[in-house]
């Protein structure tokens, strides 16, 4: 193993509200290559870990080191030059409704690339077919389906060639067969991008099938409480509540999550 | 590391097999080749297959990808047979997924002739339609008020007491500020023709009259309109978009009833209030351009209080009323019909003052036109 940093690392994390405690002591790292799913009941902080992972929010303690650079104690230029190697979809898609899609996904470019107004044209038509949205161009986000508001997403995303990528919720409201295709997607760009993934999702099938390491965090302990390949932990998990979560039961103690 | 310049090379291996070599560093700024230029090649070669490969590229990014589309879609379009066994294994697959899915053609847009927008049928039933809109809402807002007469109307006096607050004493800065202000313009307009004549003292009629039949609820309906008619139509608007408006239709209460009458109501309550304030402002203001013309305080306000007129105050009030009505109207009207995108909800925002600033003047003209037929 080369000693190359991995592309992030968390160390000692504390996030809160004001005086409010919702996570603390968080430690992880996820390797190159990994694709890294956040889990955890409703309301445990999942979003928010990914909103501190994407320096959306300062965290109360603790530190976020991206391939051995610190995010948190980084100036506003450095982390500007992280956040220009991320891909960064969001929960509702984020896509910006009065642009088209080609607009969308030529903003990134426009604003941080030099390349020429006809291969930006041509790089938008490739992004777009790469998430099988070739010929949508001059769609507005509200004329196309939500399956396809996330997928473009995806492209706007994958528009800089990114080494990490950060997906909230990609398959939320999606139906079982869009949801493996964007799984199967996701795996594909990763793979051939070379990129990192980061995903926020409590999609069990769409857990096991694609991703290779996990956090759990927990709403009781306000703690991560189970790190590893989420099908060890389903196999293997000496926590209740993270079996639980995995094999979808109700059995002994109950979370309360409301 | 010296960066070389990114090209292409066409090479005729078989008979009716093309070769095609690309070489150099395919990156952003390198400059890469036209597609255009391949294409015109292929099309004079017309070969049956064609087939590509790397040659000592170190570095490519989209570019790259985006030029291999280019020619695996021709190739797809024009029945030639694309070989990309030679690229390297990530190119490879990323071109497969990328012609996974093929091109959504998209569907001819009906388009009419420019001049046709000027044929008076299709522009007599836009028009139609749009009074009909206008009409139909007017109406549902005349039901849902017989409705809370009634007191079957699913109206909230929470609501319409927060409405109030908003649209009243939050007000008061700006009345007050713009409500002076207006006053003194008033007084140095009046002051300086009346001076010629040696009737400056006449300036404390003008301003009273002039506030209370004009400015005073003129100005305070411009204010509101932009400040409440816009945050209504913003408010509606994205309601609307977050499907807020859908679910108060299907819990089975009227979206008029329940977000537009309590927002009309606290407007027409707290207009004429509003105006009353700035009438009395106004009149301040006047006061102080009239000090300085060395009239005193006492001059001005005895004459003053012989120009007031129940009349005038009156013909204000009913202003202020009218005006309330149609800023809420507007603002309403724009925010519920709006779209569902954040676009929308700024032109419908938009779309809200300018109407309101429409009407009001609309109105305005017509309430001193009949005022003045009916000599009040």
């Amino acid at each position: 193993m080369a000693d190359n940093p991995p592309p992030i690392e968390v160390r000692n994390l504390t996030m809160a509200y004001g005086d409010f405690v919702i996570q603390r002591d968080l430690n992880f790292e996820v390797n190159q290559g990994d694709i890294f799913v956040i889990m955890g009941g409703s309301g445990c902080g999942k979003s928010t870990l990914l909103k501190q992972m994407l320096g959306l929010i300062t965290p109360a303690e603790g530190d976020i080191i991206y391939s051995g650079q610190s995010f948190v104690t980084a100036d506003s230029n450095e982390q500007e030059n992280m956040r220009k190697r991320w891909g960064i979809t969001y929960q509702s898609g984020g896509l910006f409704s009065a642009m088209t899609l080609a607009e969308n996904v030529s903003l990134p470019l426009q604003l941080y690339t030099q390349f020429t107004p006809k291969e930006r044209t041509e790089i938008i038509a490739y992004k777009l077919a790469l998430v099988g949205l070739a010929g949508y161009e001059d769609y507005y986000p509200s004329e196309i389906s939500g399956g396809m508001q996330k997928r473009a997403a995806l492209a706007r995303a994958i528009a800089m060639d990114p080494d990490i990528l950060f997906f909230d919720e990609p398959s939320a409201g999606l139906d079982p067969i869009s949801s493996r295709l964007l799984d199967e997607l996701i795996v594909q760009l990763k793979e051939s991008l070379g990129a990192t993934v980061v995903m926020v999702t409590h999609e069990l099938p769409s857990i096991f099938a694609i991703a290779t390491n996990s956090v759990y965090l927990d709403t009781n302990t306000r703690t991560m409480i189970a790190y590893g390949d989420p099908r060890d932990l389903r196999d293997h998990t000496d926590q209740p509540v993270v079996r639980q979560f995995l094999t979808r039961s109700s059995a002994a103690t109950t979370e309360d999550t409301a | 590391m010296s960066k070389s310049a990114p090209v292409f090379q066409l090479d005729n291996t078989q008979s009716d097999t093309l070769m095609l070599t690309l070489s150099g560093d395919w990156e952003q700024g390198a400059g890469a080749p036209d597609f255009d230029e391949l294409h015109t090649n292929l099309n004079a070669l017309s070969p049956k297959a064609l087939t590509v490969r790397f040659d000592s590229i170190e570095n490519w990014d989209s570019i790259i990808m985006a030029f291999l589309l280019q020619c695996s879609n021709h190739c797809q379009d024009n029945g030639i047979s694309f070989d990309t066994s030679s690229l390297p294994e990530g190119a490879q697959r990323l071109l497969s997924v990328a012609t996974a899915v093929r091109p959504h053609q998209q569907p001819e847009p009906a388009t009419y002739h420019w001049l046709s927008s000027l044929d008076p049928i299709r522009m007599l039933s836009a028009t139609m339609g749009n009074i009909r809109e206008s009409l139909a809402f007017i109406g549902e807002v005349a039901i849902a008020l017989a409705k809370l007469v009634v007191g079957k109307a699913n109206t909230r006096y929470a609501d319409f007491r927060a409405f109030c607050y908003q649209s009243g004493p939050d007000a008061f800065a700006i009345i007050s500020l713009i409500s002076v202000l207006v006053g003194m313009i008033l007084g140095y307009l009046g002051a300086v023709q009346l001076e010629q004549f040696g009737a400056g003292i006449y300036v404390a009629d003008l301003v009273v009259i002039g506030t209370l039949r004009e400015m005073g609820a003129l100005m305070t309906a411009v204010v509101m309109a932009g400040r409440t008619g816009a945050a209504y139509a913003a408010q509606l608007g994205t309601m609307q978009t977050n499907e807020e408006i859908d679910a108060i239709v299907t819990l089975g209460v009227s979206p008029i009833e329940f977000l537009v009458v309590p927002r009309m109501l606290a407007l027409v309550v707290m207009m004429p209030l509003l105006t009353i304030y700035a009438d009395v402002l106004g009149i301040l203001g006047g006061a102080l351009v009239a000090g300085g013309l060395g009239i005193t305080p006492l001059q001005y306000f005895n004459q003053a209080s012989a120009a007031v007129e129940i009349s005038h105050i009156m013909v204000g009030l009913i202003k202020s009323v009218a005006f309330a009505v149609l800023i809420a109207v507007a603002g309403c009207r724009s925010g519920i019909n709006s779209g569902r995108s954040s676009a929308a909800v700024g032109q419908a925002a938009t779309q809200a003052v300018v109407t309101a600033i429409i009407y009001l003047i609309i109105a305005d003209a017509a309430i001193n036109i009949l005022c003045q037929q009916l000599d009040y």
